[in-house]
């Protein structure tokens, strides 16, 4: 096929507007990046866009040396892990139960699933609720009520049921039970799924923020995005973190704990993704609409 | 958005034998699905009934079942609030907006990707641009508010550079620029990851058809307008009514975490003012009451609009 002008020139066009959405995409965030790797009191005076004028990492050692922060960090990583194979785990069972017809109630289960889809109840009554089963100020309510999204549910379900049968067919005759087969043959061949559904149960995980801040006081178990919440929100939190260690003053500024915090938060999700982008585009797809 | 799986068990009419012998043949199936039935019934039920409270005064001492029943005094309450009619005219505002100018953005990138010929750079837009979806609305807000400051941000300093303003904006401490920011922002955040879906329409589009079209001599945009669109407009319908049953999720995230005092005239929506109202203010009942009001006009929204794709598209998700 030959390229009329007007063809050409929608190309051009085209790559033009592609180059202005991956700056608008990327500056933002370099120009923090930046930021965060220069001088504190220098970085005050404005000006630094694409690169840093005086280079230091003196933000992130007192960033990470701060007693409030190198826990939340901790706790985010805690939480991240545990949170994610905890529910791999549970809505994969699930799943996996559920993709078997002949389950006795199966009909009456997916129901009781499907409605949680479409309602809820609400902000108040899971306030409530969660209060009432004492898991406030809890580490644990980060992982219990969060096991099981119905949605991931769903999509597993479908893959499992695209499984050939004959693989666990063959298990079932060398004398496997369900529970074996799950997890010595289903999950070992299921990594594309796993490995999106993970994706995005431990991107929910290292992105929460207001659970916490409901549900915890105890400044031991905050998150680290609940702690960055309240320092971008209220901007006054930012001195107080200040005020929390003497020795940090003089040296870097609220503004450059802030940014710096907010870089240590987005680097582990940057440098995973790429990774998994494969596996989190097979995953959605799986759950898509064309089935 | 991948609700429409959930259509598909219905059709699946097997017999299932439901003796007690069966059962306990398969004890191992339901040892690894009963623990989540509970756990579905707990966190998910028990909720469901706790909204019984909105038509009662709930007081802590007595719990759900003592609390004195009120009718809908909660919500005569809520209606008779003049923050009402605000709180209303927000919610819909910034949902409409969104879904008007929001909605259609993900297509465009979609369509316009679809047409870059070179892999790499179209898989190096993909990667960056699905990027602030996986950032938390805690972080994007950090940013924007910093892009935005009236105190050294880029877009201050470079208004000023070129002449279009005299002195820096606080933009987001100004109400008239409030929902435009929204807006914007979700769609920086949101765009990318919108458009996998319709890559993956646009991907399932058989071939055949541009090569045939392009004999008959249809230009670039006849194709994408004759060809492209109808193909994926099944998947649009369907995205487009789980957005319309969002009307009422303004987002509270983003809404919240952008919020100030000076802009909180535009900028109190549904969802942030339950959490105002129930959390911060411990009124309970009438918190939960505003939850079922908006509860229940989404389900309404989603039954119209799920009656009227199927009128005009034969598409719906039931």
């Amino acid at each position: 096929m030959k390229k009329t002008i007007g063809e050409k020139i929608f190309d051009y066009v085209n790559i033009l507007f592609m180059c202005i959405i991956i700056f608008l995409f990327i500056f933002p965030f370099w120009q923090l990046l930046m930021i965060s790797f220069n001088d504190a009191t220098d970085a005050m005076r404005g000006g630094i866009y694409f690169w840093p004028r005086m280079w230091t990492l003196k933000n992130y050692q007192m960033t990470l040396k701060h007693p409030l922060i190198g826990n939340a960090y901790l706790i985010t990583i805690l939480r991240t892990v545990i949170g994610t194979i905890c529910s791999l785990l549970a809505t994969g069972m699930f799943a996996y139960g559920l993709s078997k017809k002949h389950l006795v109630f199966r009909k009456v289960y997916l129901t009781l699933a499907t409605i949680t889809m479409f309602f809820s109840g609400g902000l108040i009554p899971t306030f409530l609720l969660i209060r009432g089963l004492g898991l406030t100020n809890n580490f644990w309510v980060y992982i219990i009520p969060s096991l099981i999204s119905v949605w991931n549910m769903i999509i597993m379900k479908t893959f499992f049921q695209s499984l050939p049968a004959s693989l666990e067919e063959s298990a079932k005759i060398d004398g496997y039970n369900d529970l074996q087969i799950f997890f010595k043959i289903v999950l070992p061949t299921s990594t594309p799924i796993i490995a999106a559904i993970a994706l995005f149960n431990g991107v929910g995980h290292w992105n929460a923020w207001f659970d916490a801040y409901i549900y915890i006081n105890d400044a031991n178990l905050l998150p680290l995005q609940t702690i960055l919440m309240k320092i971008v929100a209220q901007n006054s939190a930012a001195q107080e973190l200040m005020q929390h260690e003497q020795a940090v003053q003089g040296a870097v500024t609220p503004e450059a704990m802030k940014i710096t915090t907010m870089m240590i938060a987005i680097g582990p999700i940057v440098l995973i993704y790429p990774f998994l982008q494969k596996y989190f585009m097979k995953g959605i797809m799986i759950g898509a609409i064309k089935e | 958005m991948n609700g429409v799986t959930t259509v598909k068990y219905k059709e699946e009419k097997n017999k299932v034998n439901y003796t007690w012998k069966e059962f306990k043949k398969q004890k191992y199936l339901q040892i690894m699905v009963i623990p989540w039935v509970i756990w579905l019934i707990v966190f998910s039920y028990i909720p469901m009934y706790g909204i019984i409270i909105a038509f009662k005064e709930f007081q802590i001492g007595n719990g759900i079942l003592g609390s004195p029943w009120v009718g809908f005094m909660q919500f005569k309450m809520f209606f008779n609030n003049p923050e009402f009619f605000n709180i209303m005219k927000n919610t819909l505002g910034i949902s409409i907006l969104k879904l008007v100018i929001g909605f259609p953005a993900p297509i465009i990138l979609a369509l316009l990707l679809n047409e870059l010929t070179h892999a790499k750079f179209k898989k190096l837009v993909q990667s960056v641009s699905y990027l602030p979806h996986f950032i938390s609305w805690v972080i994007m807000a950090g940013i924007i508010t910093r892009i935005l400051s009236g105190e050294g941000g880029v877009i201050n300093e470079l208004l000023m550079a070129i002449g279009l303003l005299q002195e820096p904006i606080t933009f987001l401490g100004e109400p008239q620029y409030f929902w435009g920011i929204l807006v914007l922002s979700d769609i920086w955040k949101g765009v990318g990851w919108g458009s996998i879906i319709y890559l993956a329409a646009i991907s399932n589009v058989d071939q055949g058809m541009y090569e045939a079209a392009a004999i008959d001599g249809a230009k670039r945009f006849q194709r994408i307008w004759h060809i492209t669109l109808p193909s994926i407009a099944p998947t649009i319908v369907i995205l487009l009514i789980f957005s319309v049953s969002g009307i009422l999720n303004a987002g509270f995230d983003q809404i919240y975490l952008l919020q100030n005092p000076l802009v909180l005239d535009v900028g109190e929506v549904l969802d942030t003012y339950v959490y105002k109202v129930g959390i911060s203010q411990a009124r309970y009942s009438y918190s939960t009451a505003v939850g079922l009001f908006k509860s229940v006009v989404g389900f309404i929204l989603i039954l119209i609009t799920n009656w009227l794709a199927k009128k005009v598209s034969d598409q719906g998700i039931f």
